[in-house]
Formats: C-alpha cells, sequence, structure tokens
C-alpha cells in the first residue's frame, strides 16, 4: 500500500470539479456526468483498497502522510497532513460509497435540469472539501474542509437561485453556519496559546500527558461543540436545516443527511481525549442533543412537506448521534453515523424518486397511493422507513438501541431521564417515518394527474376522467415547461439502482453492530476501539450487558406502537389526526409553526441586529465617521488645491518667474548652507 | 590685472537684467533679446573662468553656446515674423490662441 495514494483520494475529485467547472459548459451532459462519476469511482476504488489494507493484521493502526510545511513560524508549525485511523476509515467508506452512489442517482434526477453541469461541478467540489476535512490531521486543514463543505452546502443549495426563497435559505445556511465556525476558530486559537499546534496527535498527546481537567479545556470544548452544532444542525443553531431543502434533492441526501452535517459528530469523535477530560462539556453535548432528538422529531410530526418531515429527521437522528458522544459512546455514535448516512440518503433519494414521479409535487397532502404506481421506490423507501423506525433486524435498530443503552449505562444523574427521551424520540421517529410512508404511498390517490399514465392498476373511473380531460391536460403540459411531466411514472434504472443497493445497505449496515446479547460479536466497537479506547479492553464492558435484551425489548414496541398509532391515524381512520389537531389547536399550531423559533430568532437577533446595522453603523458610522471623515478630507484637499492651482495661472512669464525664484532659492541655499 | 570677481559680478548683474526684462517685457522681440543676453552673460563667466584657469574647454564651450543663440535666433526671428504676420502684433499676451 503507497501512502502517497491518500493525497489522490481528495485530489481526484478536484481535478473532477476544475474539468467539470471549466470546460463542462461546452461539454454534452453524458461527458459531465462521465467525468463527475469516475472521478468519483476513483477514491471510492482507493477507499475500498486502504480498507483492505487497513484490516490486515499487519497493518499500523493509522497511516499518515505530511508534506512540507503550510505555515511555518517560530514556535509554530502546521503542515499539510493526512491520517488514515479507523475512525476516517468508516467515514472515508460512507462519504465516498454514498457519496458515488448519490452521484449515480444525480445523473438521472438532473437530466432535465439547466445547469447540469454546474451541479456536477459543485458535487464534485463538495466531495473534495468533505474528503479533506476527515482526511485531515490537523485542526486548521480540518477547518479548510469544514468551510469548504459549507461553500458547497451554500452553493448546491442555491443550486436554483433565480428562485427567491432558494437564494434566502442559501444565505440562512451559510450565516448560521458562521456562527458555528466562529465558535471553531476560537478554539483553535485557544489551542493554539496552551499547546501550541494545531495537529491532532501533538494536541491530544500533550492533553493525555497532563492531568488537567475542566478550565480551559471545557472552554475550548464548548466552543467546539457551538462549531459542531453549527455543522450538524444542533440547537440552537439548527434552524437552517430544514430551509436547505430548497436544493435538489440528491444534495440533501448527500450533504444535509448522509455527510456534511455528519461532520460535527466526527469532530467531536476526533476529539474526545479533549472531550473525555471535560465532563461539563460531554453533558453539554448530550443533553443538547437529546433535546434536539425530541424537538425536531416533535415538529417532523406535523410537517406537510415530503422533504421537510425527512429535514426535521435528520436533525433529529443528529441529535441521537450528538447524544451518544455525550455520553461518551462514540462508538455508537459514529456506527449511527453510518446506518443514518445510509438509510436516510435512501429515504431522501425515494423521495426524490417520489417528487420525480409526481412531477415535481412535495406535498404530501396530495400524494397517496402510489404503492402500485412506483413499486421499486415504494420498496427501497419501506425498507428505509423500516430501518429508521427501528425494526429489527434492520440497520436502524442496532445502532439506535446501542445508542439508548449506552445512554441508560451513563454514570451521571440525567442518565434515565435523556434515555427516556431518546425512547420517546424513537417512538415520535416511528410514528412520523410511517405517517410519511401511509400517506405517500396508501389510500386513495389524492393528486392530480397530469396526463395518460403508464401505471397498469388505473381505476376505470379515474381513467375515464383523464381521458374526458385530455384535451384539457395537454395544454396544461405544454405550459409546463418541466421535461417529465407526462403523469405518474417509475423512475429510470440509474435512479433505482443506487436506492436498490442503498436499500440493501439499510437492511444488513446493522449487522456490523450487533452486540453481545443478540449473539453477535459488535465489530464495530471492536473495530473503533483503538481509537477511541486504546488502554482499555473492549471486551471487558461489554462483559455487564444484561440490561440490554429488556431494552432491545423495550424500544422494538416502541417503535411498533409508533407504527399502530400512525397506522390507525392515516390508514384505518384518515380523519382522526386532523380532529386531533383540532382539538389540540395550541400545541399542533405551536409544532405547525415549528415552535416559532424563526420568528423568536428574528426578533431577539436578527430584528435588533438590522437596527443597530441601520440606524447606528448605517446612520452614525457610515453617514457621520466614514462619509463624514471623507467629506472633511475631500474639503480641505480642494480647498488647498484652489489656494494653490493659483500658481498654474497659464502664463508663461509667471512660471518663468517661478523658475527664476526657484533657482534663486537653490542657489541661496548652496551658498549659505556650506 | 582684473580680478575675476569682476568678471562675474558684471555677468551676474547681465543675467538679472535679463531675467527681469524676460519677466516684465511683454514685446517678444525684446523677450528674445533679454534671453540673448543671458545667454552672453553665462559666455562671459565661461570665458572668465578659462582664462582663470587656462583652460581651453570654457572657451570652446561658449563657441557651441554661440553656436546655438544663432540657431535659435534664426528660428525664433523666423517665428515671430510669421507670428507678426497672421496677428499684427508683437504683444506675447495676446497671443494664446492655445490657452485653456
Amino acid at each position: 500500500m503507497n501512502t502517497n495514494l491518500l493525497w489522490l483520494i481528495p485530489t481526484l475529485p478536484f481535478a473532477g470539479f476544475l474539468l467539470n467547472g471549466t470546460l463542462g459548459r461546452k461539454l454534452p451532459r453524458a461527458a459531465v456526468s462521465a467525468i463527475a462519476l469516475l472521478f468519483t469511482l476513483a477514491p471510492a476504488l482507493i477507499v475500498a483498497d486502504l480498507w483492505i489494507y487497513m484490516k490486515s493484521a499487519a497493518a499500523p493502526l493509522a497511516i499518515s502522510v505530511t508534506s512540507r510545511p503550510w505555515i511555518a513560524i517560530t514556535g509554530f508549525q502546521v503542515n499539510f497532513a493526512f491520517a488514515v485511523d479507523h475512525l476516517t476509515l468508516i467515514m472515508l467508506a460512507v462519504v465516498t460509497g454514498v457519496g458515488f452512489l448519490i452521484h449515480i442517482y444525480s445523473a438521472g434526477y438532473m437530466a432535465h435540469e439547466e445547469g447540469y453541469w454546474r451541479f456536477f461541478a459543485y458535487l464534485n467540489l463538495f466531495m473534495f472539501f468533505m474528503l479533506v476535512l476527515v482526511l485531515s490531521s490537523s485542526f486548521l486543514l480540518l477547518f479548510v474542509g469544514w468551510e469548504g463543505v459549507g461553500l458547497a452546502s451554500y452553493l448546491l443549495i442555491g443550486f436554483y437561485f433565480t428562485k427567491d426563497s432558494a437564494a434566502k435559505a442559501g444565505k440562512k445556511a451559510f450565516v448560521v453556519n458562521r456562527i458555528g465556525d466562529f465558535g471553531f476558530l476560537l478554539a483553535m486559537f485557544l489551542l493554539i496559546q496552551h499547546f501550541g499546534s494545531l495537529d491532532f496527535g501533538t494536541v491530544f498527546s500533550k492533553i493525555s500527558a497532563t492531568p488537567i481537567t475542566g478550565g480551559f479545556l471545557t472552554t475550548i470544548a464548548l466552543l467546539l461543540v457551538l462549531g459542531a452544532a453549527g455543522k450538524s444542525a444542533q440547537i440552537p443553531l439548527y434552524i437552517w436545516l430544514p430551509d436547505a431543502m430548497e436544493g435538489p434533492t440528491p444534495v440533501s441526501a448527500l450533504i444535509h443527511a448522509a455527510t456534511m452535517v455528519t461532520a460535527g459528530i466526527y469532530m467531536i469523535a476526533r476529539c474526545h481525549t479533549l472531550f473525555d477530560r471535560s465532563p461539563y462539556a460531554l453533558g453539554v453535548v448530550a443533553c443538547i442533543g437529546a433535546a434536539t432528538a425530541l424537538m425536531a422529531a416533535t415538529i417532523g410530526m406535523v410537517q406537510h412537506d415530503i422533504k421537510r418531515v425527512l429535514a426535521y429527521s435528520t436533525v433529529s437522528q443528529l441529535g441521537y448521534m450528538f447524544m451518544a458522544c455525550g455520553v461518551g459512546a462514540y462508538g455508537a455514535g459514529i456506527f449511527h453515523l453510518m446506518t443514518h448516512a445510509f438509510f436516510k440518503a435512501l429515504l431522501f433519494l425515494s423521495a426524490g424518486s417520489v417528487i420525480h414521479a409526481l412531477s415535481g409535487e412535495q406535498d404530501m397532502r396530495v400524494m397517496g397511493g402510489l404503492r402500485k404506481r412506483i413499486p421499486i421506490t415504494f420498496w427501497c423507501m419501506t425498507m428505509g422507513v423500516f430501518a429508521i423506525a427501528g425494526i429489527p433486524p434492520l440497520a436502524g435498530f442496532f445502532s439506535k438501541d446501542e445508542i439508548l443503552y449506552q445512554t441508560f449505562l451513563w454514570d451521571n444523574p440525567l442518565a434515565k431521564l435523556l434515555w427516556a427521551v431518546g425512547l420517546f424520540t424513537a417512538f415520535l421517529t416511528s410514528f412520523y417515518m410511517f405517517r410519511l410512508w401511509f400517506k405517500t404511498f396508501f389510500g386513495a390517490p389524492r393528486f392530480e394527474e397530469h396526463g395518460p399514465s403508464h401505471a397498469p392498476d388505473l381505476h376505470a373511473a379515474h381513467g375515464a376522467a383523464v381521458h374526458a380531460s385530455k384535451s384539457s391536460t395537454l395544454t396544461l403540459e405544454a405550459e409546463h415547461d418541466s421535461a417529465h411531466a407526462h403523469g405518474v411514472h417509475e423512475s429510470p434504472l440509474v435512479m433505482t439502482l443506487p436506492l436498490m443497493i442503498l436499500a440493501i445497505l439499510s437492511i444488513i449496515g446493522g449487522w456490523v453492530g450487533v452486540p453481545l446479547a443478540f449473539g453477535g460479536h459488535n465489530e464495530i466497537e471492536h473495530f473503533l476501539g483503538p481509537v477511541f479506547n486504546p488502554t482499555e479492553h473492549v471486551a471487558e464492558h461489554i462483559a455487564t450487558r444484561s440490561a440490554e435484551p429488556i431494552l432491545a425489548t423495550i424500544s422494538v414496541l416502541t417503535a411498533a406502537l409508533g407504527f399502530f398509532v400512525a397506522y390507525f391515524f392515516y390508514y384505518r381512520k384518515p380523519g382522526t389526526a386532523a380532529a386531533l389537531a383540532q382539538k389540540f389547536q395550541p400545541i399542533y399550531s405551536l409544532l405547525d409553526h415549528k415552535y416559532w423559533v424563526d420568528e423568536i430568532y428574528g426578533l431577539v437577533i436578527v430584528a435588533p441586529l438590522l437596527m443597530v446595522s441601520r440606524f447606528f453603523l448605517g446612520g452614525i458610522v457610515e453617514a457621520g465617521l466614514v462619509q463624514g471623515t471623507s467629506a472633511t478630507l475631500a474639503g480641505t484637499t480642494r480647498g488647498a488645491g484652489s489656494i494653490v492651482r493659483r500658481m498654474q495661472s497659464g502664463n508663461i512669464r509667471s512660471y518663468a518667474g517661478w523658475l527664476a525664484i526657484g533657482a534663486a532659492a537653490v542657489i541661496a541655499i548652496v551658498l549659505f548652507t556650506h | 590685472m582684473v580680478p575675476i570677481a569682476y568678471y562675474l559680478v558684471l555677468a551676474a548683474i547681465i543675467f538679472c537684467i535679463g531675467i527681469a526684462s524676460f519677466l516684465i517685457k511683454r514685446n517678444v522681440i525684446t523677450i528674445f533679446m533679454s534671453i540673448e543676453l543671458m545667454l552672453n552673460a553665462v559666455n562671459l563667466t565661461f570665458v572668465a573662468f578659462a582664462h582663470m584657469w587656462h583652460q581651453v574647454s570654457g572657451q570652446i564651450f561658449v563657441f557651441f553656446v554661440m553656436v546655438v543663440a544663432a540657431a535659435e535666433a534664426a528660428v525664433g526671428l523666423a517665428i515671430i515674423i510669421a507670428l507678426f504676420r497672421a496677428r499684427q502684433t508683437l504683444n506675447v499676451d495676446s497671443v494664446n490662441l492655445m490657452k485653456n
């Protein structure tokens, strides 16, 4: 294994970005997608090779490559350096693997969109920065990737930049992320001040070597949490993620579900040495995670936009991962990160397929009955829904159960409370996912046909209605400039193939973490063991797992309860939910308005800031100070000029006079200074 | 033998007269003459110093200045004649067509 191959992993997508970004406009679509896919597949293959190498017994626990110094000043140096250990390996596999699948899907999904080349250039740019982020072995290079994925996210959320809401959502994501980045930057400054280095190895070994706890370490940890909360959409900075759904659906799947938003969790896991020294910061992480999980899940219950439900679900699941990190179960957090990447990417892509089938419709109130019309999408999405709801033996069950179990065992008075919150969230998750499932795929179709359908099971009456209105729909279709407005149809293979692969991954993805209590080996725990507890033997703390089967049974029952409630509300008695909403109007409207968080932020933060900008900065500083100063300066200069310009009369003899006076002055100076 | 200072003071006086008349006079021919005056004041200092140091190069320089002055006079007088034909005036202040 040539370690220099590590450089290639991020560089290849960057090359793809450059190619598509500069030449893409002139290339045919097939060539654009071929370039993008090739430059994403190649890193995936390198990662696979790397994986095989690292799995072999002889391999070191971590490999690294370092280039020449990047920043070198007295007493402080940062290199371009990459390192791969088992944690990075999992992230690499998820990013390149899921990333490649989503690239394939995008080739089909975006086929009719304007700016095809731009889309793929941005996607490859994102891959580049994300790979830099996970590969870097210093805070600074990680920050480069961190900012870079933020940029790519901004560009892709605002991909339909002519749409006002999309442009605004991109801006919102960027600004909210800046708040988190501010925390990250301060944390880096503190690290430089206290450790004189930003290299992971140096910083962490220094922390391990000295018995310091709390104090500035807590400050650093909390600032890092702020950064992570921004990137991973946690309270109080989660507000950008639901709006980020304005981007194309593959983007939501790749960036806002599977990879970028997990960067915060990755960062916390990466800095576990630091967090382990600060129980207070860990407690904050756990509480933020639990609160976000619960809050987002409750909002997700009442959303009507299929992508928004998934967005809040993502926020909620990220909260789970945060909670896992907070209780010190980093392995469980990363495990859930991986399974979540599989099933959430699957859910988003399936949702994209549904939206594609309905020619851009995202509102679940006008879906329904799609089960037989788009069967492949239906079955794939079913796997995703079951996986996220925590139905065994699908992926989500094992990872979520591991998190709940570790939370239960947490050595903290809050442990049981957080566990209960997690369990309740699991119920809500199951409920809103099955709500989505039933509303989309079951019941009577609530959408209007856009044209002759290819589906064989069309109801006769419905078909007649379609034929009766055929002439009018044809004109409608002509007005509809979307190229795929031709009835409900299953997506092409290029889109369904990634769905099927992800569905299989969503089923089997959790099997690497089957706990001992169920006869598994919890391989992922062993795999990550060297990263998270290099001294401790993993086997020791697995031995005490007697409570696990009971807890697992409880969470399965919870998931089942969620299913039955959703079944009852949205399948058996579809009116019940609306009646309940009517009955508990205040609660419903609270949830429907997302706790008015956007409005509160607008009132408490944005409005005062705007006031300050407009009246203090704009009125006093800008108009008074800045413009006043420059006006005074300009006036003085002009006044001086109007005096001096009298010398320049245009009269040759006056010039000659000045010349003579000047010459006389020079002679006088020469004479009298000697 | 006349001391060198006498020559220099005389040259300075002639040069100052040249400058003064150049600045004061409006008649273009007078201005032209005052330029000649300044040139010759400088020539005088050249010759004086050449004599003092027994160096011939100062005198050679004077020849050059005289050649240039002659050429200048030829061109300058031609311009003055042309100007007078065109404008019927020798007053430099009224020859300001290019001004502004």
